[in-house]
């Protein structure tokens, strides 16, 4: 994301002359997160969506939920597949063409937060065993990135689940799903949030912008849930931690997934 | 046109089953600037259409054969998002979409000075959020918007929306289900100012009288649309304006005198050089 | 018979009817017949006989002589291409980077500038048909060291400088900052004290965001000397 991106020797220095004084360029904390915004509702066409906003790094993800068939091996399951487009309108340095690397890894890593916590008991989504099933499509669509992506992609991504509503439906004898008007609110059961946090330098700090990501070398992404587990974890880039460094990490990431999490859960109790 | 035009989408009193009369736009508004990291954008609601508009450039073209010798190149890049429309759409890009893409292309650059900037490109990049009929329209009527917004000079603004048959009546601006059963949709671009229509397209069965009536009906409703684009762009810069407490009157004279004269001739299109 | 149709200073947009009639005319006007019509979204000035729209956006198009800040993001044997924020990438070429003569065989141009390193330059060259040269070989050009650039629209930058530089000169003194303009957008502060470039770039900030009002000079002193910065949303 953003890696034909020269950043100068000049803006370098100066992050890390910051940062040796504990500041950053835009005036935040290591661990200070920028301002959140998740507006949930936002297309009506799709059973769940949310437009999140995080500084100026905006996303908007959708949830369509469509009749399938489960895989052989799961046949009591529903199925979850996340897509992420990195749209050459969020940046000029994105390019047109299928999903890059950098979007399928964003994909997987949100992926991964959201099915390994188990927020959504999937066999629930099951309607008739082997036959059918809902498949949730969980797509994002990239806005404009300054920065970030991980966390407001799971931010958007939970925030679209939790509002989804799905159509009910009546099985006939004949074992035909028939897919009815009314439509129920899909059940969440956790609420994962992911925290990245960027090295740079000796320094490690939480919500970067563009160009502190494009300063940095390393970058750690946990999936937390509500009970503090560590639902997923993602190491990026060819820097390296040490383990002691890793462990501090953790415990800090731990204390700004709780401000991500009020803030998700405040977005949600408005609807 | 997939209607056969039997489907009642007008009441007895004439109204339209949405609850508008024949000739009248769907509630439209349009916010400017609301990407941070593109030169210009900005987002239409129409109706139940939201869609986001995204300017780049003029900047440099890749692959560099492609680019035009004497005049940027204008790319356009209309997409729908999967979950925009009722089944999820597929994310490749369709057919439609790329000719989509295409035509808006050659409207904006009727109107777009681009031999301004020869050799490069201006992309602009629409993303349909949610789709409910004439997204081709919002989508233009924003992204015309957005290049005014990127500093991109142009002739005029080009506005935009469908004029169509419904219950062999025509109707302004149709929406997802008037596309549908409807018996004709006829989308056009207008730029008011130059009185010249940049794209046009018709599907479905029209009389004579019934294309002369659209065609009317629809240069009527850019125009109204385009007073609200007007208001929109003028609208980001008044409010600084206002937001500033004092405004003395001193700098409108601070301009010496000299600088005017030294401007070449009528010609001149640089900014004289202080 | 001239008449002009709007109002001096207004805002206008592309294909706003100016004035008619026989007028010299500067950016963001075109001219057909006799009719004037805006091209941009901007400030309407009428000077007289002298009309323009002063854009509120817009890329850098460089002009030959001009001075720029840029961006090194490739390194050849013998140039550099450069990042000058413009619609086209320019070209700095070795023997028009330094003094010294520059031999391929021996010199090493990456010793010169390398990718990332900010270099004060000036348009050598420029026209349709071909990318932006550049020089860095005239007194106070070269690479930047220290401090920080910020980027604003292209056409703020007059305004940052003020007449006669009275309002870069003023943010100076009063941010006891050193300040380069480039004419491309891109700003070079370097100060003592890190605050003291925050103030610079505050003000230059305020500067850009009001560009198109009256009395933003009397406005930004005051901002400077209350020795505590407005709160901008």
């Amino acid at each position: 994301m953003g890696d034909n991106y020269v950043i100068s020797e000049i803006e370098k220095d100066h992050i890390l002359f910051l940062l040796e004084q504990n500041k950053r360029s835009d005036n935040r904390e290591l661990n200070q997160i920028r301002e959140v915004n998740i507006e949930t509702h936002y297309v009506g066409k799709a059973e769940g969506s949310a437009v999140v906003t995080l500084g100026d790094t905006k996303l908007i993800v959708g949830v369509k939920a469509i009749l399938g068939s489960p895989f052989p091996d799961t046949p009591n399951t529903g199925v979850i597949t996340i897509s992420a487009e990195l749209s050459p309108l969020a940046s000029p340095y994105f390019e047109i063409g299928p999903p890059s690397n950098a979007a399928i890894e964003l994909a997987r890593v949100t992926d991964r937060a959201i099915r390994e916590s188990h927020c959504i008991d999937l066999s629930k989504l099951c309607i008739v065993p082997e036959k059918s099933v809902w498949i949730l499509f969980i797509d994002f669509y990239i806005l404009n990135d300054a920065g970030n992506l991980f966390d407001a992609a799971t931010l958007g991504a939970i925030a679209a689940l939790a509002t989804a509503k799905i159509p009910k439906t009546k099985v006939g004898e004949d074992g035909v799903v028939e897919v009815l008007e009314e439509k129920e609110p899909l059940k969440i059961d956790h609420y994962p949030v992911s925290v990245t946090s960027y090295k740079v330098g000796k320094f490690n700090i939480f919500d970067a912008n563009f160009k502190e990501e494009r300063v940095s070398n390393s970058r750690l992404t946990f999936g937390f849930d509500e009970d503090d587990h560590i639902v997923s974890v993602q190491k990026g880039r060819q820097g390296v931690y040490t383990p002691e460094e890793i462990k501090k990490i953790l415990r800090e990431s731990l204390l700004v997934s709780k401000t991500l999490r009020k803030e998700l859960m405040k977005a949600l109790s408005k609807k | 046109m997939a209607g056969d035009g039997t489907v009642q989408l007008i009441d007895e009193k004439g109204k339209r089953v949405d609850g508008r009369d024949l000739d009248e736009l769907r509630p439209l508004s349009i916010k400017i600037g609301v990407l941070k990291n593109a030169d210009g954008s900005a987002e239409i609601r129409m109706g139940k259409n939201i869609i986001v508009a995204a300017v780049y450039g003029p900047r440099e073209l890749h692959p560099k054969h492609r680019a035009l010798p004497d005049r940027a190149l204008i790319q356009c890049f209309y997409r729908m998002a999967t979950f925009s429309v009722n089944d999820r759409k597929s994310p490749a890009p369709s057919r439609r979409e790329k000719e989509i893409s295409m035509i808006l292309a050659d409207s904006l650059s009727s109107v777009v000075l681009t031999e301004k900037y020869p050799r490069t490109a201006i992309d602009v990049y629409m993303q349909v959020l949610q789709a409910d009929g004439g997204t081709r329209c919002a989508s233009l009527i924003a992204a015309s918007v957005a290049l005014a917004d990127a500093g991109v000079p142009m002739r005029g603004i080009v506005s935009s929306v469908a004029a169509g048959l419904i219950n062999d009546k025509v109707a302004l601006d149709l929406y997802d289900l008037e596309d549908q059963k409807g018996s004709g949709d006829m989308p056009l671009a207008y730029a008011p100012t130059l009185d010249e229509i940049s794209l046009l397209q018709l599907d479905g069965i029209f009389t004579i009288d019934q294309f002369e009536e659209s065609l009317d009906l629809a240069v009527k409703g850019a125009k109204e649309i385009f007073e609200i684009q007007k208001n929109a762009l003028k609208q980001k810069y008044t409010d600084i304006r206002a937001d500033v407490k004092e405004v003395p009157k001193a700098e409108a004279k601070e301009v010496p005198k000299a600088e005017a004269k030294e401007v070449p001739k009528a010609e001149a299109k640089e900014e004289p050089k202080a | 018979m001239s008449v002009i149709k709007v109002k001096n200073h207004e805002i206008v947009i592309p294909g706003d009817l100016l004035a008619e009639g026989n007028f010299k005319y500067g950016e963001g006007v075109i001219r057909k017949g006799n009719v004037y019509y805006s091209t941009l979204v901007g400030l309407f000035q009428d000077k007289g006989e002298f009309i323009q729209v002063k854009s509120l956006k817009g890329k850098y198009v460089p002009r030959p002589g001009d001075l720029v800040i840029g961006k090194i993001v490739e390194v050849g044997l013998t140039n550099w291409i450069v990042d000058v924020g413009a619609p086209y990438s320019a070209v700095l070429l070795a023997n028009n980077a330094t003094d010294k003569r520059f031999d391929p065989v021996k010199d090493d141009t990456r010793k010169i500038f390398d990718i990332g390193d900010i270099v004060l330059t000036k348009i050598a060259s420029f026209d349709r048909t071909r990318d932006p040269s550049l020089l860095t070989n005239e007194r106070g050009l070269g690479k930047l060291r220290g401090g920080r650039v910020i980027e604003i629209e292209a056409a703020h930058i007059p305004r940052v400088i003020g007449k006669k530089g009275t309002m870069i000169n003023m943010v100076k003194r009063l941010t006891r900052t050193q300040i380069i303009t480039g004419q491309n957008g891109r700003i070079w502060i370097h100060g003592k004290k890190p605050e003291d470039e925050i103030k610079a770039i505050e003000s230059i900030t305020k500067i850009e965001l009001e560009a198109h009002t009256q009395g933003l000079t009397d406005r930004i002193r005051e901002m400077l000397s209350n020795g505590q910065t407005e709160n901008e949303k």
